[in-house]
């Protein structure tokens, strides 16, 4: 009567197979974040081959030219660069940026949330309170004193979104392992005489597994927003290496003038971060295996 | 005959095409007549909690009528509209669940979930309403009505809960009560308390109780009538006596035989076995800090416990839930510190040991785990499970693998068992899984903690024989943690009885069982289910 009874009947699962893939499937925003953020990719690292401009050829006679313009699909800034070209180009760094931020602060958060979930007591405690103290920071303000300091390389800039963004990771981890750790099947881990660090890594991961996909999609569409955001402010990706973010940051003086400068990598952005919120937000209803019953 | 109250004609409930069978119920007829206890018995998917929930009008999503009437005074309530159906509910028929605390609402006190009821069928006087839920509250025998209806449902212990769930569904004074095995999740004496208080309402108010158990010690208790499901079909019905004592249908029978009973006799072992296990003042007490600066809880779980075992002998350890007999399982297992005492296993006092030190020596003792669902990890496949403590030991991959395949087919499961995870399988076939996991090192003391409670009973006669067979071949100590004195008495060679934290008396089943000496094991006894209908049987 349970799942677990129609499961068993199920031929042995392939991941894509599974009951969680089917009702990913099933979820239509889910399905358009997958398509906008294939596109995406797939557009900003395929593009540039098939554009006849390189983003830094500087035409002074094309100068402000509005979309739709000869082959200047979507326009050319200041300096007569092709819009399009920079865009690929900026998306490239910013796909890049927000995706290894994610991977760093998910990496840092989730081993940060497993062992203080599983220690518990004083350890628990202390990582807990690190936690505390960086969430009580303001973010962004903590982001640009740090931008300040160091050159920004896209390189530093990810590794400073990480540090400011793994907290949430840490959090949803350790509350998941902390309702697990006393769980029969971790006793019968320690009965069996396994070593915590095998019990951490091996036994409960896997089973936190789907939180940390749900809350990693979603750190991506922060780090993507916040690699925008310290651009815009001019500490972040500087020019002449384009970002969405610094994109942003040089349109601002033409707004009246030349709107597309700011529009075409404003959508690319609110494009990029709805996409990864639709996944990510497809995966939580798709791993909360009672949405069925809705 | 009068008229029954209910009356179910050619009841059949589809089931989704995935499943393995394609009724969930199939042409199920019955009636049910003023004033009875009509006991539906089966065992899990036998369809006896879906022909309930038919008849409330309460099915999974996934489930659809495809035939059938159900009629309650002269109406079928599978043709009305949901709406009338609902004003029926509660009003007329009404439920209560098996799982007391997920059925309650957490964040409403006790009276406010009964004064919901109330209000939501049209008692508009709120004065009146108070009134009735400190009746309610008297009714169900809770202490301090006055006092409790402010209490929120995780203040109360379990069978506390049941009877507000009890009270809940006689709200609106139904005629007819829908039991879903209420009792499953308690332990003996509450079970006891909750059959009682059931009977004793459904006499006062001449209700009609259809009651769903996979229990025929709590049919013997409670029921006048008896219907047996399998597989969705109604095999077997008739009076609780006739059926109880001459069943007809060989599924009846043996669902019968599997009722574990009091033994009369004792196992026969030898004496001269040694000593593997000694344990001496055992001290447990639980502390638990209430907020950062809140005064400290202190519960003594295990006091002053001791005892010895024997090679290939079995020591039963009963008690009602908190009575420490789980803590004392644990202690021993060192899967929690104990506060003083000795542990002596082959002679050597573990208690001091840090898990470090210990880690070597947990192969010598393991431990088969309550909970079949949740003592295997979800993720691991069970050939995972079995091997990864072997291997962790030291054991090569290779050879923990083959005694793995050795031991699934010792236990009774299919060799393709090893690359399936654990939800492909049944709750008793999980269990086989389970002791399979603690054979694997070959262990000399084996801790079975209500190794077979959260099973239905012909299962639990497989896995009781299961453990005896075992231990036949291997030659190792058990200590058996139970609540089901029937349970204890097939499998002990001897009995500690606990009761908050201490052992109150020990000694063989058969006395233990038949001349108990103190109060408390007395009433332990006198719980036990279908104990009247045990002696004719």
């Amino acid at each position: 009567m349970t799942h677990a009874a129609t499961e068993a009947l199920a031929p042995p699962a392939r991941w894509w197979r599974t009951r969680t893939m089917r009702r990913f499937r099933r979820n239509r925003l889910a399905m358009l974040g997958v398509v906008l953020i294939v596109a995406l990719t797939l557009a900003c690292f395929s593009g540039p081959y098939f554009l006849p401009f390189d983003e830094l050829y500087i035409d002074l006679r094309a100068r402000f030219a509005p979309p739709m313009t000869g082959a200047h699909v979507f326009g050319t800034d200041p300096l007569g660069r092709d819009i399009a070209a920079r865009l690929f180009q900026a998306g490239q760094i910013s796909l890049l940026v927000g995706f290894s931020a994610m991977l760093m602060s998910t990496v840092l958060g989730t081993v940060i949330g497993v062992v203080a979930g599983y220690s518990g007591g004083r350890i628990g405690a202390a990582l807990m309170r690190v936690v505390d103290a960086f969430l009580s920071f303001p973010s962004i303000f903590l982001l640009l004193a740090l931008a300040a300091f160091v050159s920004p390389s896209p390189l530093m800039i990810t590794v400073i979104i990480a540090v400011t963004s793994w907290m949430e990771v840490a959090r949803i981890v350790e509350a998941e392992v902390r309702s697990l750790r006393d769980r029969d099947f971790v006793m019968a881990a320690r009965m069996l005489g396994l070593s915590s660090v095998r019990i951490m890594f091996r036994e409960l991961l896997p089973n936190v597994i789907g939180v940390i996909i749900v809350a990693a999609t979603l750190t991506v569409a922060r780090a993507i927003l916040l690699e925008a955001y310290i651009s815009f402010l001019g500490y972040g990706i500087q020019p002449p290496l384009p970002s969405w973010g610094n994109m942003l940051n040089g349109a601002q003086q033409y707004l009246d003038k030349a709107p597309w400068l700011a529009i075409v990598p404003g959508v690319a952005i609110t494009l990029a971060v709805a996409g990864f919120n639709f996944i990510g937000d497809g995966l939580r209803d798709a791993l909360d295996a009672r949405s069925d019953l809705r | 005959m009068t008229d029954p109250v209910l009356s179910v004609r050619g009841l059949t409930v589809t089931l989704p095409r995935e499943m393995d069978r394609r009724h969930a119920a199939e042409n199920v007829s019955f009636d049910l007549q003023r004033g009875e206890i009509l006991c539906i018995i089966g065992e899990s998917g036998s369809g006896k909690s879906v022909t309930a929930s038919a008849v409330m009008g309460l099915l999974p999503a996934v489930m659809k009528v495809a035939g059938g009437q159900v009629l309650y005074a002269g109406r079928d309530l599978l043709a009305m509209p949901e709406a009338a159906r609902r004003a029926l509910r509660g009003r007329s028929l009404s439920m209560i669940f098996q799982d007391p605390l997920s059925a309650l609402n957490p964040l409403m006190t006790v009276g406010a979930q009964i004064d919901e009821v109330l209000a939501a069928h049209g008692w508009r006087d709120r004065e009146k309403r108070t009134a009735k839920v400190l009746d309610l509250l008297t009714e169900i025998g809770l202490p301090d009505p006055p006092l409790l209806r402010h209490q929120y449902p995780f203040r109360l212990s379990g069978g506390q809960r049941q009877r507000v769930m009890i009270a809940i569904a006689l709200a609106l004074d139904p005629d007819v009560l829908i039991a879903d095995e209420p009792t499953t999740a308690l332990d003996v004496t509450t079970q006891a308390q909750i059959l009682e208080l059931i009977r004793t309402i459904q006499r006062r108010k001449g209700m009609s109780v259809m009651f769903i158990t996979h229990d025929f010690g709590v049919v013997a208790d409670i029921a006048d009538r008896v219907i047996v499901m399998e597989k969705g079909l109604l095999v077997e019905q008739g009076a609780a006596a006739q059926v109880l004592t001459a069943p007809e249908h060989p599924y009846t029978r043996r669902l019968i035989a599997a009722v574990p009973r009091l033994r009369e006799t004792d196992r026969v072992a030898e004496l001269e076995a040694p000593v593997i296990l000694r344990v001496e003042a055992l001290h447990k007490t639980y502390r638990s800090r209430s907020g950062f600066l809140g005064h400290t809880r202190v519960v003594p779980a295990v006091r002053d416990v001791g005892f010895e075992l024997r090679r290939g002998r079995t020591l039963g350890v009963v008690g009602e839930s908190g009575s420490g007999k789980s803590s004392m399982g644990k202690v021993l297992m060192k899967l929690t510190d104990a506060d003083g005492g000795r542990i002596l296993l082959d002679g050597r006092d573990i208690l001091p040991l840090t898990e470090a030190e210990f880690r070597p020596l947990r192969p010598r003792i393991q431990m088969v785990f309550q909970d079949p669902y949740a003592s295997l990890n979800p993720r691991q496949t069970v050939g995972a499970s079995l091997t990864v403590g072997p291997v962790a030991q030291g054991m090569v991959r290779s050879e923990a693998r083959a005694r793995a395949a050795a031991i699934l087919a010792q236990v009774g499961l299919d060799p393709s068992a090893y690359d399936r995870f654990p939800h492909e399988f049944s709750g008793g076939q999980r269990q086989r899984v389970g002791i399979a996991r603690a054979l694997m090192f070959d262990p000399e003391v084996l801790i079975a903690d209500e190794a077979v409670s959260a099973l239905d009973v012909s299962i639990q006669a497989q896995i009781l024989e299961l453990l005896a067979q075992v231990q036949a071949v291997r030659h190792l100590a058990m200590i058996f943690i139970t609540h089901d004195l029937r349970v204890a008495s097939q499998i002990c060679d001897e009995v500690l009885v606990m009761h908050k934290g201490r052992v109150v008396e020990s000694g063989t089943p058969a006395r233990i069982f038949r001349a108990p000496e103190q109060d408390y094991t007395r009433r332990l006894v006198a719980a036990i289910p279908g104990s009247r209908w045990d002696s004719a049987a």
